[in-house]
């Protein structure tokens, strides 16, 4: 490895930037003759919109216009789509009601947009929005699945009766029926996996400019995939043929899922750009974020184990009802489908699997991939099963896990999965054995003569990264190909620009792709450069969300790499007068092995540019492509260990230690690495404890500020130990599997598995709030 | 509409903006500082922290008026020219930081802490103090860790002047 | 935020001249709890008069047995003054849990007072210690000011100039935060006078507000030790229960965090 090469602990190159407040985020942008745009949403979370009244808001000072929802569909502006078509049991298409992005007639969440005002100033603009009379006509709202799907309720779509989106199943009923006929033990578990607003510490925010005269779009927004938003807005909404359109996503402060989305706003912003003919800023605040950006999570499941007499896990059987919210986010179908349900075989041989998975309607904010999108869920029903199982079955809970891992691989799984590599016992042992597992039951004795409750909880996760191979995703819906897109441009002088369809927002691209690029050339990662986030820089790219930009976009690049190193070879053979196959590359020079022959990179690039002397029949210039689609998802795992305290007089928990085991595969910054894994954890420990987003029966998001919906801070968590064991993913050349969603989905399990150990009781719902686990405590 | 004296980052400005305009819109949009953020609108989240006088304020809950004759101090300001302030560096080194979003107001409370607290510092009063500025990005292990780097950084750089 | 006009008062006087031209006007003193409401377009104050840098209205001064506060006082000046530390070391801690660093730097008692938020710390060590709220018109005893949620025995125009705390034998304070804004789930502020007398005063747990918890102060008033209310039972009814706390949860932390509190006064 080089000093800045794969493995090497490189501080980051975005990060001046950021630590002197030159980062440039949308909000940031200014254009000349920009106005600014403030929605009018609607109040309820059912209504029939009657009426817009814009009269008196026309004429307050600044007032450019105010647009309705009629007229975006007058304009043809397409509806919202979602992007992944499931089939039901039945064989019945998913149905799914129309997603206008601003309501003409109905409204079906609170937060909905059903007009806009356009203003000189932002000020001006929410001025006006006060003097819009909107004329609502409420009816009765199902905030959530119980009340949907009850007879008689609510109903939101006429497409979709009873509220249902989908019955969907997958796996053998026949065969899971048989296994736990043969049953010696039954475990069941019923749980709810809670709501989550995601929260990016930046708010939303699109700048939009038509220019007349090209008849050419420009849009700024917060993205993670500019690419996609660009392909979207083109083909579904028609907003403008990608030519005419540029999608810039410029610093992105923070995604987690919820900005793979094209939403209203940007579509209502580019569109209005043009009625207008000023370009159009908004920027939404936190409460907007709250109402509108794309939750995570929401199922209720019942689950059930089967267990042969020497503690084998024979069988498991499924049955959950996930939340969509009121509108069929981009991904939301495929979440609780083939992003969860596959991956309900955790790390353990389970010879029959069945799950049933219903879709549903409700009147509360969309709902979609949120950090680890459908695995979180998975996981964390698995490892909350495993642990109510050992407790039922009175054994040890790792030993139960031990038993019935998977060992041998590749391992065909009965839900879809391949599971290509892997050592569980490894990771488990790594953290047993960092937690000191063993010397557990000497301090839980402890601390109860101090007068609290301690309490451990293992959780093994596994779960589907580098999404994903295009040919399979496409065979199961997905109205996408899931490869990835980079292209190497070595400049004249020897510098190096890659290009990647992959989008950085905190995830360390700019560094982490450079230390590939170093480690192949021996040149320093200073010589490169990272483009992206630019629809008329880079050429195509898929995004980044699902841990994918390694996996795939880095195997891009490595793609593109070997072709541009088989180039300059040939240019330097040539001029060093040698054959093709005696050249290696070395500290940015061509070397002719076993001589003192040798060119440097940038004189290399110089003859490829010059052209004046190539070999016969090349072109000119160094530059290449490549397009990437994964053989194989990939399969990140590990064991995830918390040790934590509850205060048996407040039920407030405080983490005694907290333990990760990740195996990764090849690791090529582990700073970074480590710092996905942070992030990840906080997030899930932030599930487990603190976050949950609650509607009341009216369907009013009660949690609608950062006053009462509990973001992690520093003192709610404590510092991590993290190791990793590494198993090389055979199905990429970098040997990587992806970080980013690791402790998102592994950390949730382990904390709950941990409180209900230190409270004797199982019953306890996420997020374990002080409230709730004293009632658990004390009845 | 008022005249708003006051001297940012050494300079002193004088802005023209109505009277309900917060200290960080002054920043951003009248001098173009666009370093500090708004992350919410309720004065929780920290991502709008500078300094006022010395002491570590959210510029999201000050009206430009409150802050007329004082003396503001931005995350752009923090920095002798080319040369990073200890807290930025640390920030950097222990990857304290990934989106950046939350980074200035993060990096301006911090220094506020160090100020505050000198040597004094371990990680559960790092903890607690930061308990205004949130981050959905890093899980605050490496912010604690740079905050305490840099503590150790400043005392050394307070030792030498 | 709706267009207002903002005002810096000079002095006292100024403060309350300039109050009565506006229409609507409102003292702004810390803005901590002020400038979040016009944010949300939930206060539309005509004028605002800034009274954070009246100089008679920032200070803190030890006399005998009382520790005299003035209203633009920052939380973080009170927890920070040695003089606080020493004379009511449970007000000085009370002031270093409101909110955090930099909300401390600009929160002032006079605003925390005279907006009384059912789940505001301040108000517990007002009434508990028996403090006197001093305005340009009046003194107010402690018992008398805080009239239920967010309204308080202020007149309009009234300015809270200073709060005066008698120095107690012994006093704690201790705070279970809301997980969420860290406001006062429920806090409780113990108090023993000189005089033997024994206040205990509960934030947060109230649907009317700050309020006296009587089956403590009745327990401690026989022993002064947080074993003393093992046996003590808070009824549920009348506190307030939302997503955070359930009326019995907040019932239980009066009970806890009053022994917590007595454990600290020591
Ligand atoms: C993020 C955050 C967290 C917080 N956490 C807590 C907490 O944990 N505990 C807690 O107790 N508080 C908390 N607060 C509130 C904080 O303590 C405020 O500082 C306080 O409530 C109001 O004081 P202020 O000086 O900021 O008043 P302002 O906001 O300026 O004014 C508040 C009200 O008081 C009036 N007023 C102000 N001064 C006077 C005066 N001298 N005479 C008469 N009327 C006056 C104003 O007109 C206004 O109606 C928090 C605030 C924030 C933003
Ligand atoms: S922007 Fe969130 S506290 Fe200021
Ligand atoms: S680094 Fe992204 S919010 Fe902190």
């Amino acid at each position: 490895m080089g000093v800045e090469g794969i493995g090497a602990r490189v501080v980051r190159k975005e990060d001046r930037r950021f630590i002197t407040g030159q980062g440039r985020y949308v909000d940031d942008v200014k254009m000349v003759g920009m106005s600014y745009a403030h929605f009018i949403r609607s109040p309820h979370a059912h209504a029939k919109v009657k009426g817009i009244n814009s009269a008196e808001a026309m004429k307050m000072p600044g007032v450019i216009a105010v647009l309705t929802g009629q007229q975006i569909v007058d304009d043809k502006v397409g509806n919202l789509i979602c992007g992944w078509a499931i089939t039901s049991k039945d064989g019945s298409p998913m149905k799914m009601g129309a997603w206008p992005a601003m309501a003409p007639e109905t409204v079906r969440f609170v937060g909905q947009a059903v007009a806009v005002v356009i203003a000189e100033t932002k000020n001006q603009a929410k001025d006006a929005a006060e003097a819009v009379v909107v004329d609502y006509e409420e009816l009765p709202a199902a905030a959530d699945i119980k009340t949907a799907i009850k007879p008689g309720a609510p109903q939101l779509h006429p497409e979709a009766p009873g509220n249902i989106v989908y019955d969907w199943h997958l796996g053998d009923e026949a065969a899971v029926k048989d296994a736990f006929s043969k049953a010696a033990n039954v475990v069941t578990l019923e749980l709810t996996n809670n709501r989550l607003v995601p929260n990016a510490m930046e708010p939303r925010a699109a700048v939009a400019h038509y220019d007349q005269a090209e008849e050419h779009y420009t849009l700024y927004t917060t993205s993670q995939n500019p690419h996609v938003a660009r392909l979207v807005l083109s083909a579904f909404y028609n907003i403008a043929p990608e030519h005419k359109l540029r999608v810039i996503a410029p610093d992105v402060g923070g995604g987690f899922g919820s900005k793979i989305y094209i939403y209203p706003e940007e579509m209502v912003a580019l569109w209005a750009s043009k009625k207008v003919g000023r370009p159009v800023k908004w920027t939404g605040d936190r409460s907007e974020a709250f109402l509108t950006d794309a939750h995570g999570r929401d199922h209720v499941s019942k689950a059930e184990m089967a267990f042969d007499k020497d503690n084998k896990i024979l069988g498991l059987r499924v049955k959950t009802h996930a939340n969509f919210g009121a509108y069929m986010s981009l991904f939301s179908s495929a979440v609780p489908t083939y992003l969860y349900a596959t991956l309900l075989s955790g790390q353990y041989v389970i010879p029959a699997i069945y799950a049933e998975v219903i879709g549903v309607y409700t009147n509360t904010t969309p709902v979609d991939a949120y950090r680890g999108a459908g695995r979180p869920e998975a996981s964390y029903l698995i490892e909350r099963m495993m642990e109510t199982a050992a407790r039922q079955l009175k054994v040890d809970p790792a030993e139960l896990r031990k038993k019935n891992f998977i060992t041998a691989f590749p391992y065909q799984t009965p839900v879809i999965m391949a599971y290509d590599i892997g050592d569980f016992h490894a990771s488990i042992d790594a953290a047993m054995k960092a937690i000191d597992y063993a010397g557990f039951p000497a301090r839980k004795a402890k601390a109860k003569a101090d007068g609290k409750l301690r309490g451990i909880g293992v959780s093994c996760y596994i779960e589907a990264c580098g999404i994903a191979p295009s040919k399979a995703v496409g065979s199961l819906g997905a109205g996408v190909g899931l490869w990835e897109s980079a292209e190497i441009r070595v400049n004249p002088v020897g510098t190096i620009e890659v290009l990647t369809g992959s989008h950085s927002h905190g995830q360390g691209h700019e560094t982490t792709f450079c230390q590939i690029i170093a480690e192949r050339l021996g040149v320093p990662i200073s010589q490169v450069s990272i483009v992206h986030g630019d629809t008329d820089k880079v050429q195509f790219g898929m995004g980044t969300y699902g841990s994918r930009s390694l996996a795939v976009g880095g195997t891009a690049i490595v793609k593109a790499m070997e072709k541009v190193e088989a180039k300059a070879k040939k240019i330097a053979a040539h001029a060093l007068e040698a054959s093709e196959s005696d050249i290696v590359i070395e500290n940015g020079e061509f070397k002719v092995t076993g001589t003192d022959k040798s060119i440097a990179l940038p004189m290399v690039a110089l003859a490829a540019y010059t052209a004046h002397n190539l070999p016969d029949g090349m072109e000119p210039g160094l530059k290449e492509t490549a397009f990437y689609d994964p053989t194989n998802f990939t399969f990140p795992a590990g064991a995830y260990i918390c040790e934590l305290e509850v205060d048996p007089g407040t039920g407030k928990t405080s983490f005694v230690n907290f333990v990760a085991a990740d195996d990764f595969g090849r690791l090529i910054n582990p700073m970074i690495v480590e710092g996905q894994v942070h992030g990840g954890l906080a997030q899930g420990i932030g599930q487990a404890l603190l976050e949950g987003a609650v509607y009341d029966n009216t369907g009013q998001l009660v949690t609608a500020s950062f006053m009462d919906y509990t973001m992690p801070r520093a003192d709610d968590l404590p510092s991590f130990q993290l190791s990793h064991t590494t198993t090389l993913c055979p199905g990429n050349p970098l040997g990587v599997k992806g970080c980013g969603e690791a402790g998102a989905i592994g950390a949730s399990a382990a904390v709950i598995n941990a409180i209900t150990d230190a409270i004797g009781n199982n019953k306890l719902e996420m997020p374990a709030t002080p409230d709730r686990v004293w009632h658990a405590i004390h009845g | 509409m008022s005249t708003v004296k006051l001297t940012v980052n050494g300079k002193a400005v004088s802005v023209d903006v109505e009277d309900r305009t917060l200290l960080v819109h002054l920043l951003r949009e009248n001098l173009n500082l666009t370093g500090t953020h708004v992350g919410c609108d309720t004065s929780q989240c920290g991502a709008c922290v500078v300094h006022v006088d010395g002491r570590a304020v959210k510029s999201c809950t000050m009206l430009a008026g409150q802050a007329a004759g004082s003396n503001v101090t931005t995350i752009e300001g923090l920095a002798k020219g080319d040369e990073l302030h200890p807290m930025q560096a640390a920030f950097r080194d222990n990857h304290g930081l990934q989106c950046g979003y939350c980074t200035p107001g993060m990096i301006m409370s911090a220094v506020d802490i160090v100020h505050r607290h000198g040597g004094k510092l371990d990680e559960e009063t790092v903890r607690h103090e930061l308990e205004g500025n949130i981050c959905r990005c890093t899980g605050y292990h490496n912010i604690v860790k740079a905050v305490l780097d840099a503590a150790g950084r400043m005392k050394v750089a307070q030792a030498a002047e | 935020m709706y267009e207002t006009n903002y005002h810096r008062a000079s002095s006292i006087d100024d403060a309350v001249a300039q109050f009565a031209k506006g229409t609507d006007s409102k003292f702004l003193s810390g803005g901590q709890t002020l400038l979040p409401v016009m944010k949300q377009r939930l206060a539309a104050p005509s004028d605002v008069i800034d009274v954070a840098k009246i100089k008679d209205m920032i200070g803190i001064d030890v006399s005998g047995d009382t520790v005299t506060i003035k209203a633009a006082t920052t939380h973080y000046d009170v927890a920070q003054s040695d003089a606080v530390q020493k004379a009511i070391p449970a007000l000085a801690n009370l002031a270093s849990m409101i909110g955090d660093p930099a909300v401390r730097h600009r929160g002032t008692i006079g605003g925390s007072l005279a907006n009384n938020d059912p789940a505001a710390d301040y108000p517990a060590a007002v009434l508990a210690l028996g403090a006197v709220v001093k305005t340009n018109k009046r003194s107010i005893a402690a018992e008398d000011f805080f009239k239920g949620l967010f309204s308080t025995a202020l007149e309009d125009g009234e300015i809270i100039t200073q709060v005066s705390f008698p120095v107690p034998a012994k006093a704690g304070y201790a705070k279970f935060p809301n997980p969420a804004s860290r406001f006062a789930l429920t806090g409780v502020f113990v108090a023993k006078t000189k005089s033997g007398d024994v206040r205990v005063v509960a934030t947060g747990a109230s649907q009317s507000g700050v309020m006296r918890v009587a089956p403590i102060e009745q327990a401690l008033k026989a022993n002064w030790a947080a074993s003393a209310l093992d046996a003590v039972t808070i009824p549920a009814s009348g506190l307030l229960a939302d997503i955070h706390g359930s009326a019995d949860y907040r019932a239980n932390l009066v009970k806890v965090m009053g022994q917590r509190a007595v454990t600290a006064a020591g």
